[in-house]
């Protein structure tokens, strides 16, 4: 599905997913601020979007045949740089940039900064509607019927009530080029997304909405790949696929604590991070050790 | 100067009146007719904002949102990065009233052509009362980069806006009215994104007007040459960018400035030009318009009169600044 992209194996997906995160880590401890537990939760669907699912051309971002990828939980956006750059959108030199004056790599991303981002976002809640924007004009006016729109938001985002509209928007529209990955990790900024408030039933949520629900581990690349696939093969109803991730995954002392939400490791809490990353939590010798 | 041609019988009891909004609906259907690429996309407000005409014609561009303002011009900011030009149309006090942060991250700061349509803007709604009645939009929307702010003064005006837009590649703001206006301008009547006309010229004072206020400043300017004050009066439908040559030439040439608007002076048109000015040009100013309040229920006119935003109640202010205030002359 790649198109002139290049696409990795199951197992290459993997390696590429914990470096996405090393790339994160580094990223962050230069920047001295951003969002860590986020992007780190959601290596392993970038990894799939950029090296199996979507289908684009990092050379021709504009491509008139690609794919959409909409960021609604713009703060996430450290992990799509990181994949951006290890496709080659942009030099991976370019991602310590990241948040610094002058940089196309804001610290919210913001579309006529950077070619391959196809929106900007930082305030929740309005890349759904961005991409079922797009999704309507694919499938009721353009009748592009082959390209896809993908997106991804976080949970906390749900919140937000332009979700909801959109949500019916879709559901509405049969909006069915449209698929979305909830990144439930359980977290927000101010603490468990059941304390801050609560989301269940997300499943009968959507569903109720007239989308086609899934719900997978979100850490695993075959499930990510298997959904992507199930998803494109509903022909009548927006997808969503709620992926349940762990925050942090991968730094054993960021996993779950959503103190992580809105803060970057500082030089000795990279330099554990990237260990722990380079290691498999101890599991393996680190190539760079 | 080239001469700006008014209609004729502009001061008779019949002359033609007409809602500034049926303007835009004609002006989008032919601006569809134009480009393919113009789409349409309503709140639940389709007759009332006139976007009806866009839907008979073109029903598969055309796009039902439901009473979902945030979503309107954010679905119109995806269709944007889909390579259309959408149109989105609600009543001014919901949309920018409700979804300004949406039009400013995913329209203005991504820059995408978006046209957000605000209808049913100023006082002159009526009896629905002030929730209805937008008064802050101006100020909401000539405060945002890449954001192009355009008030016609009558529906012949509306209509030729409504198509130039369509053709600016800019994220862009269109104001309407609700109630019929009195139109001024005839079919060959010049209309460009960023000018403003000299409708009538005059030694002694500038009015200048925009929206639904450019016709109560002829009305103005003909009670004050009969009080012996000859008003220049000029008309500024683009509120941003600023025709900053024209207005800057008519206060240079008449030295008092008179500002109109139907919204809050405070951010608005009368803002704007305050701003202009103060900068350029210090001009003694007044600014009519809605001061720092809410409007409330009654009649149209009624209204208008009670804000003092009639052409007679603008004569009685211009005519109090004239008197109490020297010409300023450059060089002074």
């Amino acid at each position: 599905m790649v198109g002139k992209a290049e696409k990795l194996s199951v197992t290459e997906l993997r390696h590429k997913a914990y470096t996405l995160r090393e790339d994160v880590i580094k990223m962050l401890e230069h920047a001295g601020s951003g969002h860590s537990a986020g992007p780190l939760g959601l290596a392993e669907i970038f990894a799939s979007l950029y090296f199996d699912i979507l289908h684009y051309d990092p050379k021709n971002p504009e491509w008139s045949e690609r794919d959409y990828f909409f960021l609604s939980n713009g703060h996430c956006v450290p992990i799509q740089y990181a994949a951006m750059a290890e496709a080659g959108f942009f030099p991976k030199d370019e991602l310590l940039t990241l948040r610094k004056l002058g940089s196309r790599l804001q610290g919210h991303p913001e579309r006529t900064k950077l070619p391959g981002l196809e929106n900007t976002s930082g305030p929740l809640g309005s890349g759904l509607s961005q991409a079922a924007g797009v999704a309507h004009t694919l499938q009721h006016i353009d009748k592009q019927l082959h390209r896809w729109v993908y997106v991804v938001t976080g949970d906390g985002e749900l919140d937000e009530g332009n979700i909801w509209e959109a949500a019916m928007f879709a559901g509405k529209y049969k909006l069915s080029q449209l698929i979305v990955f909830v990144d439930r990790n359980n977290i927000q900024i101010d603490g468990m997304t059941d304390d801050v408030m609560p989301l269940e039933d997300l499943h009968g949520k959507w569903e109720s909405f007239g989308w086609h629900v899934q719900e997978i581990d979100g850490h695993n690349i075959e499930s990510i790949i298997d959904a992507a696939s199930m998803a494109r093969a509903i022909t009548n109803k927006p997808s969503v696929i709620i992926s349940h991730t762990i925050p942090g995954k991968g730094v054993d002392f960021m996993e779950y604590d959503y103190h992580w939400h809105g803060t970057p490791p500082n030089s000795e809490q990279a330099k554990a991070a990237l260990h722990k990353l380079r290691t498999l939590d101890g599991k393996i010798r680190g190539e760079h050790e | 100067m080239s001469h700006y041609p008014l209609v004729e019988n502009l001061f008779a009891d019949d002359a033609a009146q007409e809602p500034i909004r049926a303007g835009f609906g004609r002006g989008l259907k032919a601006a569809g007719e134009k480009n393919e690429a113009v789409v349409a996309l309503c709140a639940d407000l389709t007759d009332s904002t006139q976007m009806s005409k866009f839907k008979e014609a073109f029903p598969e561009r055309f796009v039902e949102i439901g009473v979902a303002e945030q979503n309107l011009v954010t679905v119109a900011s995806g269709m944007a990065r889909a390579g259309k030009i959408p149109f989105t149309s609600s009543y001014a006090a919901f949309s920018p009233g409700r979804n300004w942060e949406q039009i400013r991250t995913t329209i203005a700061l991504n820059d995408q052509p978006v046209k957000v349509v605000g209808s049913h803007a100023g006082v002159s709604v009526g009896p629905d009362g002030a929730t209805h009645q937008m008064l802050e939009d101006i100020a909401l929307m000539r405060v945002l980069p890449n954001m192009v702010v355009v008030a016609p003064g009558d529906s012949i005006e509306a209509e030729k806006a409504t198509a130039a837009l369509a053709e600016n590649g800019k994220p862009s703001y269109l104001r309407l009215a609700r109630e019929k206006t009195p139109i001024f301008s005839t079919a060959d009547s010049p209309f460009e994104v960023g000018r403003a006309y000299v409708l009538r010229e005059g030694s002694d004072v500038t009015l200048l007007g925009t929206g639904t206020m450019t016709y109560q400043l002829l009305v103005a300017a003909k009670e004050l040459d009969n009080m012996g004050i000859n008003a220049e009066v000029v008309h500024v439908p683009t509120i941003k960018p600023l025709d900053k040559g024209t207005i800057l030439g008519s206060v240079q040439k008449t030295g008092r400035v008179v500002t109109a608007e139907e919204a809050q002076i405070n951010g608005g048109f009368g803002g704007a030009v305050a701003e202009l000015l103060s900068e350029e040009l210090p001009t003694p100013l007044i600014r009519i318009g809605i001061q720092d309040r809410f409007g409330e229920s009654g009649e149209p006119n009624e209204l208008l009169d009670h804000f003092g935003l009639t052409g007679g109640k603008i004569a009685s202010k211009v005519k109090q600044f004239v008197d109490t205030t020297p010409q300023y002359h450059k060089g002074f």
